[in-house]
């Protein structure tokens, strides 16, 4: 578990499989049937975002251990058009893809941490830790 | 954790006691604890989780399909636990605001304060009442050296916070006029050129200037685009019209304004308000000017401030406590 495990996210399709190998791997840490759909969840909204905004991008999971913890953290990176006002995405209310979606606030309030780094016309880079409580 | 496991007992407990007796106590015991539940902040997909614990605690052999179909409920209530903190969030901020707003209009209130001139010659009696928190209204009342009195009624078109922080300029502006004695047209020409430099262009401000020159018994007075005000004649117990034509403040630089002047007896009267008074409803309707007269009519025996009191409490309880504009009452009586 050492490596990271990655989804490449070019059709709708391969939410599912990111879901999929992130629901897979928070069982294996060792994460209950709630914070396993959280985890499914959080995933859901990165993977969607690559999906509907950049051309190419990937989900990619690795465990992370600290000295008494375990947490398993989620890594999305695109070569989208990146992200003008980081500040307003993550005003809550205010949403990009027509409302219903839990959006990038959603992601943070599912997680324990979360960070987010964006450069215009080159992409953006989403990290997200959820620990094992 | 401590406090979720006492959750957890406490929940089964009263499940299992429900599922056995089926008794509307356990239900007022479950409204209880789903009160606790969001008073915690509880998301859903918790209480699903609980649900579940509970269940699987009480009857171990839970058929399959059954767990899994309690799984496929907490996948569902995920999203909807994000919207629901979100919507925490959102109200707490709401509130925030609020009390921030209610700070404002506190502060309004001191800013745009006006003190009412002392004097034997007019008996004033005046009510503003914002629609919101903050008014768009506004008036205020200069006393020059010659005893003469000014008196500004104002109104911005909009309402809410934009229409107040403009009222502020316009206070600012009438404070510092080099002179109180300035005639009407003077004063409403200086105002109009600062809220054209001053004032974004989709906002306008409507204003009437009255002047009681007390050595000639008269009034002076000028009106830009604000609605009309009314003269009560003692004598004849009748309401007129007070006309007087000129552009709306802030339109173009350099509006000029007409001037008008009338004799004021003693007795006489003249009413000034803003579009909240004659805009009031009915129910569905518009009430007319007429009725608005009746009303003043009918009060007009008492001082000018109880007057305008008893119109404002009339009209408020017409408008169901609910004015839809900003509501502005001044009335004058000559006393000598």
């Amino acid at each position: 578990m050492d490596l990271q495990s990655c989804v490449k996210i070019e059709k709708e399709w391969d939410i599912v499989k990111a879901r999929q190998l992130g629901r897979d791997i928070s069982r294996e840490i060792g994460f209950g049937t709630v914070d396993q759909a959280r985890i499914a969840t959080a995933i859901s909204e990165l993977a969607r975002n690559v999906y509907l905004y950049a051309d190419s991008g990937e989900i990619c999971f690795e465990q992370t251990d600290s000295l008494e913890k375990k947490g398993l953290t989620i890594i999305s990176t695109d070569t989208g058009p990146g992200i003008q006002n980081i500040s307003q995405i993550m005003d809550d209310g205010y949403s990009t893809s027509g409302g219903l979606g839990a959006g990038l606030p959603g992601v943070k309030r599912l997680v324990d941490q979360f960070d987010i780094q964006s450069e215009e016309g080159k992409g953006t880079e989403v990290i997200a830790l959820k620990w094992l409580r | 954790m401590e406090t979720l496991n006492t959750d957890i007992s406490n929940y089964r407990n009263l499940l299992k006691h429900y599922i056995e007796i089926r008794d509307e106590q356990s239900l007022y015991g479950a409204e209880q604890l789903s009160k606790m539940f969001i008073k915690n902040n509880v998301p859903p997909e918790e209480i699903v989780n609980l649900h579940i614990q509970a269940l699987e605690e009480l009857y171990p052999d839970v058929p399959e399909y059954f767990r899994h179909s309690m799984n496929f409920l907490v996948e569902i209530m995920i999203t909807y636990g994000i919207a629901y903190q979100e919507n925490y969030s959102l109200r707490e901020e709401q509130s925030q605001l609020k009390s921030e707003i209610a700070v404002a209009a506190n502060m309004q209130e001191t800013l745009l304060a006006t003190t009412k001139p002392e004097t034997e010659d007019l008996d004033i009696g005046v009510v503003s009442a914002p629609a919101n928190q903050m008014s768009g209204d506004y008036y205020h009342f200069l006393e020059g050296k010659d005893n003469s009195i000014g008196i500004a009624i104002a109104d911005v078109i909009g309402k809410g916070i934009p229409a107040a922080l403009c009222m502020s300029m316009i206070k600012y502006s009438m404070d510092s006029l080099p002179e109180a004695t300035m005639s009407p047209k003077t004063i409403l020409k200086n105002l109009n050129r600062v809220v054209e430099r001053n004032v974004d262009a989709g906002m306008f401000i409507t204003m009437f200037y009255i002047q009681y020159l007390p050595a000639k018994n008269k009034i002076r007075y000028a009106s830009a685009g604000h609605e009309p005000g009314f003269y009560y004649n003692a004598e004849t117990k009748t309401f007129e019209e007070i006309k007087a034509k000129g552009l709306v403040l802030g339109v173009s630089p350099d509006a000029d304004y007409r001037e008008y002047e009338r004799t004021i007896n003693k007795g006489d009267m003249v009413v000034l308000l803003t579009d909240g008074v004659t805009e009031c409803k009915q129910g569905d309707r518009f009430i007319e000017t007429e009725e608005v007269l009746e009303v003043i009519e009918q009060y007009s025996d008492l001082p000018a401030q109880e007057m305008v009191n008893k119109v404002y409490k009339h009209f408020e309880r017409m408008q169901n406590f609910q004015f839809r504009d900003d509501f502005t009452l001044l009335v004058f009586k000559k006393e000598v």
